[in-house]
């Protein structure tokens, strides 16, 4: 009798912890900060164990105060450590946006390229379940927008590792974009050995397909995986593009995926106007424009604040049913 | 300060007082007792934070409230509306995510508002609603309309820059604006000692020059005394003052939060010696209140609340086209 082996998992909150801990042993100078991340061991409990093994000099509850510890963190950077600056959500990162792009972002080419800022400013981003407006917003575009920063928005407990440690080792300001629904998942766990990392800057294709390509990132890359599952049964051939990365865009793959499928829907929980699908479309439709045998489509949360009563939430955020609809109304099949 | 120093004072109020305060503070209890068992049988989700344990300070204040005041505070507002007189089955049906509700249903727990009774929310961010409320006061001063604004925050909040940024204008500026400080000693599981430099949050406006005074916000005459001055304070024209009310929150910092950082020895002994609505009891008997009269007090309170979860149940969800409303005026 042969015993199949199941492939070993991990949730993506484990893989994040251990990214940080196994960042922490190699490098005296990382540390971690952030409300609740010590005696609390994180709001969602991502820094379990870090406490205790890396004591309170390096694993720092903050009082909350946004907009100061941000910029503790940015001048901890300037003088030669590596910090993790953990939002409890980043909804709360507005309150110290202004540390993040004018001061972290912008100093290293002000300073005529003297002032590295390694730092990383981390924690959930879109939306969570029923808490209102406040609390539920993509800020993927709006970090994305600014020179300066690397953003990088991970999916599975793989990128979540893999690019957490990049992010850590990066010489740059890094916001690493996580999702508080995807904390609990389980997924393939990363490669073991410490020097597992992905580079930031490259997509992955989740799955291969070659009648049209979706393109998104976080917790949209696992509603794409069931709307392609759903669309096989139809016949239609999805490829699935993990970003990973949101600046620097991996173009290449995107590019490379339309010239084969000629159809290209962007998903992101985020709002429309001025959002990453934007980008996205304007990039292919400048790049890639004779490729394209229809228009970009985008699909994104509705143009309003995230409403708080359930049935509302459920029409606000796109799942993977509007997903199904996008594909087949890009591929004028609807 | 004491409840016994009052007995003769000018400040002291009538049993009837003490039986309305009694009334509301129940009020309060029983709504947010109703409320987390809602939550558990999935009636509300995401965030809800139970202000039980803390009602004599919302109460008390509310003495000194007069017609044009305004009121603002965090998501912590369940207490502060009941008191406003906001209707129970409208905050509800808004826990519900339901029509009925004062946003309807678009704001939940931590976002409702009510014009009507000048209660401006309702914050979900910690300390945002501090620079608001010293603006509603800059509103009562150019509009000389004898009003100020009671702008609460908790002892987390109290870190917050922009607190400092607000008192500094509200101190130069003189404006008519009362921060109350709930120093319930935990901003959610850490404890004051661990995230505030000076744990006398009386001083917090001491770099501008504002007073301040500490209360124990556990006792209704307490806090209903220290209101009635600082609220006088502050209408007078002499710009603004913090009181710092010392309470304490029963539950965990939001219903998904067990409280593992604090012992449940600490928990029991406020709860049998400090707890705000016993305090106020025995306060009432002291005074010759009658028993049978609280006990119907309560018996009401209870129906009203019932009325209100009933409501809060079979109000709508609002219909599909809200989404795309209240976006722009
Ligand atoms: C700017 C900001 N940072 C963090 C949070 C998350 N958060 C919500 S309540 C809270 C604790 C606040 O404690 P305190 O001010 O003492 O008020 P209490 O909850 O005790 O009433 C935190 C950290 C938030 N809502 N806003
Ligand atoms: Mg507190």
């Amino acid at each position: 009798m042969t015993v199949e082996k199941m492939p070993e998992t991990i949730t993506v909150r484990e893989a994040l912890r251990d990214a940080m801990a196994e960042e922490m042993r190699q490098n005296p100078n990382v540390f971690l900060m952030g409300e609740e991340v010590a005696e609390y061991q994180g709001a969602y409990k991502v820094s379990q164990g870090l406490l205790e093994e890396f004591g309170s000099k390096r694993v720092i509850d903050t009082p909350i105060t946004e907009a100061g510890f941000a910029g503790v963190g940015v001048g901890a950077a300037f003088g030669g450590l590596s910090p993790i600056v953990e939002f409890m959500t980043f909804n709360f990162s507005m309150q110290a946006i202004d540390q993040i792009i004018n001061s972290a972002a912008k100093t290293l080419y002000m300073s005529g390229g003297q002032m590295g800022c390694p730092i990383v400013f981390r924690g959930p981003n879109g939306s969570a379940a029923r808490v209102g407006a406040q609390h539920s917003q993509c800020f993927a575009s709006w970090y994305a927008h600014c020179p300066g920063l690397k953003v990088v928005s991970p999916y599975n407990a793989i990128d979540a590792k893999g690019l957490l440690k990049a992010a850590i080792r990066d010489p740059n300001p890094v916001v690493f974009l996580e999702n508080e629904l995807l904390y609990g998942q389980r997924f393939e766990a990363p490669p073991s050995g410490s020097d597992f990392i992905l580079p930031i800057g490259k997509a992955h294709i989740e799955r291969p397909g070659k009648d049209v390509t979706l393109v998104g990132f976080s917790i949209m890359v696992g509603y794409a995986l069931e709307a392609a599952e759903e669309l096989a049964k139809e016949g239609i051939d999805v490829e699935v593009i993990n970003l990973r990365s949101l600046r620097p865009l991996d173009l290449e793959t995107i590019f490379e995926s339309v010239r084969k499928t000629n159809h290209c829907v962007t998903l992101e929980e985020g709002f429309p106007y001025a959002g990453i699908g934007s980008e996205l479309s304007a990039q292919i439709m400048e790049h890639m424009f004779d490729f394209l045998d229809a228009p970009v489509l985008r699909v994104t949360a509705k143009d309003v604040p995230l409403p708080y009563a359930a049935n509302l939430e459920r029409l606000a955020i796109p799942r993977s049913p509007e997903i199904v609809q996008a594909v087949k109304n890009v591929l004028y099949n609807a | 300060m004491s409840s016994k120093n009052l007995k003769n004072s000018p400040l002291s109020p009538s049993l009837e007082n003490l039986y309305k305060a009694y009334e509301s503070m129940y009020l309060i209890r029983r709504f947010e007792e109703k409320a987390g068992q809602l939550y558990g049988m999935g009636f509300i989700a995401g965030f809800c934070h139970l202000y039980i344990g803390q009602e004599a300070v919302v109460i008390g204040l509310q003495q000194a409230v007069t017609t044009n005041d305004s009121i603002i505070t965090s998501y912590r507002d369940h207490g502060h509306m009941l008191a406003c007189d906001m209707s129970p089955g409208g905050v509800m049906a808004e826990l519900t995510g339901r029509s009925g509700g004062y946003s309807k249903g678009k704001g939940g727990s931590m976002h409702m508002f009510s014009r009507e009774k000048k209660f401006y929310g309702g914050h979900g961010i910690v300390g945002a609603q501090v620079p608001i409320g010293t603006g509603l006061a800059l509103a009562h001063q150019y509009k000389n309309d004898n009003g100020i604004c009671f702008t609460y925050m908790g002892d987390g909040g109290s870190n917050q820059g922009q607190m400092f940024e607000a008192f500094n204008m509200a101190a130069l500026w003189k404006l008519p604006v009362l921060y109350i400080i709930e120093n319930n000693l935990y901003a959610m599981g850490t404890s004051l000692d661990r995230h505030a430099a000076v744990t006398d949050l009386s001083t917090r406006g001491s770099a501008q020059g504002i007073p301040g005074k500490s209360v124990d916000g556990m006792d209704y005459l307490a806090m209903r005394e220290a209101a009635l001055e600082a609220a006088s304070y502050v209408r007078s024209g002499k710009g603004p003052f913090v009181l710092e009310a010392k309470t304490y929150r029963y539950r965990g910092h939001s219903m998904s939060d067990p409280a593992k950082y604090r012992s449940k020895e600490e928990v029991e002994d406020i709860k049998s010696h400090h707890d705000p609505l016993s305090i106020l009891e025995a306060e009432i008997l002291r005074q010759g209140g009658d028993k049978d009269h609280l006990e119907s007090i309560t018996k009401d309170v209870k129906k009203k609340i019932d009325a209100a979860v009933e409501f809060a149940k079979e109000s709508p969800e609002p219909s599909e086209s809200e989404l795309f409303t209240d976006i722009l005026v």
